[in-house]
């Protein structure tokens, strides 16, 4: 009997979590196809806020912006924070290692409020200093996504790289590799999925950052989540939840090539 | 000493070798000079240092103290991938996002050889390894043994001057592993490659290496053929090491001119045997390998160290039996008798009375 009673349990406290987790993106789905301008009444089928969406030119501006943000600031920050996982990983004896890993790694505690503000203080300062940055806009906010993103490759880096066997690198050594053809041949291919994990969650991090990027950034430089914030402010257009629709769609779809990818790569049946 | 191969200046020389981690000493100065061509072996227990001396040898380690020279020429500042050594890692260090043949493949591409010219070295020695058919395969899909085969294969494609070998058929079962040691000495023969192999089975190094060293606690304590080293072991603990062995320890009562007489714990009549000339008193240890020793269900006539005890276990090995045998101090005795001549002597059996003797020649004294 008590078999019976948890063949309905596992399976109804599953369902009862997915809907927790998914109900509000799959009604915020639905209704971006209501016809009705009220999010809450459902008035029939209609595709009419998506191409009212297409005619947005403020927010297809801001959403090319974002992502244009998003891409640049990621692969920054893949690059830095590779280096600085590596080190992490690799050099575990040197003078201020401590206090390096936690400098690189405190913006993943820092409320943003604060990294946001210390940002602004610093670009403020350094532009009346050296007249670098001229203003706030794109530039400042690449460097503050860079910054703050970047201590999520390093540490996503470091793990990766500390479970790696360093008797392939041997291996590949003292088969004739020199140290640079060692790292582009054996550890890079073998840390891919780590970077690929990084870049995508540097991406989206950046992609969706609203305090931070609110600091830094200056009168043209509006990006996607600061449109979407101040237009909730004079209440929810059907539009946003079309927008929101096409962005968990296509996160969905970037998600499952690169788990795809990262299977592929991990072993690949006998051919 | 004797070198293999062509004799002449010694191929590789180490002189004084230490390496210490943490203030302990992994490798602990040691010595040795290994000829051109020659099948060397690296025999110790667990944790001895074998893997830290081979290290060094393909540069992975620096050393603490002392040189390595190869041909003559100091590897101080040589790093490992211009070395002429091809190491094969006791964890077999496979590439696991390149498939077998690439993973083989490895070290002819650094070295830009030709493609077909890879392709034809490659699959020659994966045939050999018999691991032809799994040429495609990822190490991830492989079985142990067969991925051990697979490090085997990159190690030996690319033909270098000197082979460290890190337990290289731990994994492989018997048959394999007779034949993959007669071909590594074909190879060798055919190639005139340098070998120096770690193992844990004694066997091996006996029937493939041109000589063997036993190394304890980071140091080398005997260096010699197989034979001198089974033989004529230096100390209790090479004798102990290598194959089975019974040890008396006792005293020294009387000696001279090549014999000494040597009085053993629990055994009324001294123990005969051939050695150096030591004072009376000396504390030593007899060796006596269990081959050695002659036993008969009938007191024998004439022999000179002769003990009696109860049989108390019969192992069948196939080609021998192992008898195990108290004496009445209670100390037990090994003793392998070959089965032809079990079967056709009179039967000794288990908790019947035996008598054991043995030349003075057999035992070996000890005095460390
Ligand atoms: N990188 C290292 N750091 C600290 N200690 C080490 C390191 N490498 C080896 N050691 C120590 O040095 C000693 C010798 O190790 P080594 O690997 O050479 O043993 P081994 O003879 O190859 O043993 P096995 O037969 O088990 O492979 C061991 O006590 C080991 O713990
Ligand atoms: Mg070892």
């Amino acid at each position: 009997m008590i078999y019976g009673r948890r063949r309905i349990f596992v399976p109804l406290m599953m369902l009862l979590g997915f809907c927790f987790l998914y109900g509000p993106i799959v009604s915020l789905i639905v209704y971006s196809f209501n016809s009705s301008r009220l999010v809450t009444v459902w008035a029939g089928f209609s595709t009419h806020w998506y191409s009212e969406l297409f005619h947005n030119d403020a927010i297809l501006t801001a959403a090319l912006l974002s992502l244009r943000i998003a891409a640049i600031s990621a692969t920054g920050a893949l690059v830095l924070g590779t280096l600085a996982g590596f080190v992490l990983a690799r050099y575990r004896r040197f003078h201020g290692r401590g206090l390096f890993g936690s400098m690189v790694t405190a913006p993943l505690v820092m409320p943003e409020v604060i990294t946001g503000l210390s940002l602004l203080l610093l670009f403020v300062s350094l532009e009346s200093i050296i007249g670098w940055p001229q203003g706030r806009g794109v530039l400042t906010i690449l460097i503050a996504h860079m910054t703050f993103t970047l201590a999520f490759v390093a540490v996503v880096v470091e793990a990766r790289l500390s479970a790696f066997d360093m008797s392939l690198e041997e291996a590949a050594l003292d088969l004739g590799a020199r140290p640079l053809k060692v790292f582009f041949v054996i550890t890079l291919p073998l840390i891919s999925p780590a970077l690929v994990a990084g870049w995508l969650l540097a991406f989206t991090l950046s992609l969706d950052d609203l305090v931070i990027t609110s600091f830094v950034s200056g009168p043209a430089s509006t990006t996607l989540p600061m449109v979407i914030f101040s237009s909730v402010r004079l209440g929810v257009s059907p539009q946003i939840n079309a927008l929101a629709t096409i962005l968990v769609a296509t996160v969905t779809v970037v998600v499952v090539i690169a788990s795809r990818l990262m299977l592929t790569n991990e072993k690949r049946p006998p051919a | 000493m004797p070198l293999g191969g062509d004799g002449g200046a010694p191929y590789l020389r180490i002189e004084g070798v230490t390496k210490r981690f943490a203030g302990h000493a992994a490798v602990n100065n040691v010595s040795l000079d290994i000829g051109r061509g020659e099948f060397f072996a690296l025999l110790g227990p667990s944790g001895c240092g074998k893997t830290t001396l081979l290290r060094m040898l393909a540069g992975f380690e620096r050393p603490d103290a002392g040189a390595i020279l190869i041909d003559g020429q100091d590897m101080a500042q040589v790093p490992p991938y211009l070395r002429p050594v091809n190491m094969m890692f006791q964890s077999y260090a496979l590439f696991p996002h390149m498939t077998v043949a690439s993973n083989v493949g490895f070290g002819l591409r650094q070295d830009k050889r030709p493609k077909d010219e890879i392709a034809t070295r490659v699959s020659k020695v994966l045939d050999l390894v018999h691991m032809g058919r799994h040429a495609q395969r990822k190490p991830g899909q492989l079985s142990g043994g067969e991925r051990q085969r697979v490090a085997l294969a990159r190690a030996l494609v690319k033909e270098p001057k000197l082979l460290l070998l890190d337990e290289p058929m731990a994994a492989l079962d018997r048959k394999l592993r007779e034949e993959t040691r007669f071909e590594l000495v074909r190879i060798q023969n055919r190639v005139g490659i340098t070998f120096i192999m770690v193992t844990h089975d004694q066997e091996e190094a006996m029937t493939t290496a041109s000589r063997v060293a036993v190394m304890q606690s980071g140091n080398i304590v005997q260096v010699g053929t197989p034979r001198e080293v089974y033989e004529q072991p230096a100390t209790r603990f090479v004798a102990d090491f290598i194959g089975a062995v019974n040890l008396f320890d006792g005293k020294v009562v009387e000696a001279r001119d090549g014999a000494v007489s040597v009085i053993v714990e629990g055994l009324d009549v001294p123990i005969q045997a051939q050695g150096a000339p030591l004072a009376a008193g000396t504390a030593v240890s007899l060796a006596i390998r269990p081959e050695k020793i002659v036993l008969t269900a009938a007191k024998p006539e004439g022999a000179s160290n002769l003990v009696q005890g109860v049989v108390r276990e019969i192992a069948y090995r196939g080609d021998l039996s192992t008898y195990r045998i108290d004496l009445p101090s209670q100390k037990a005795v090994r003793a392998t008798v070959p089965n032809i001549d079990r079967l056709a002597g009179p039967a000794v059996e288990v908790g019947q009375q035996a008598w054991l003797s043995w030349s003075v020649s057999a035992p070996v004294v000890l005095t460390q």
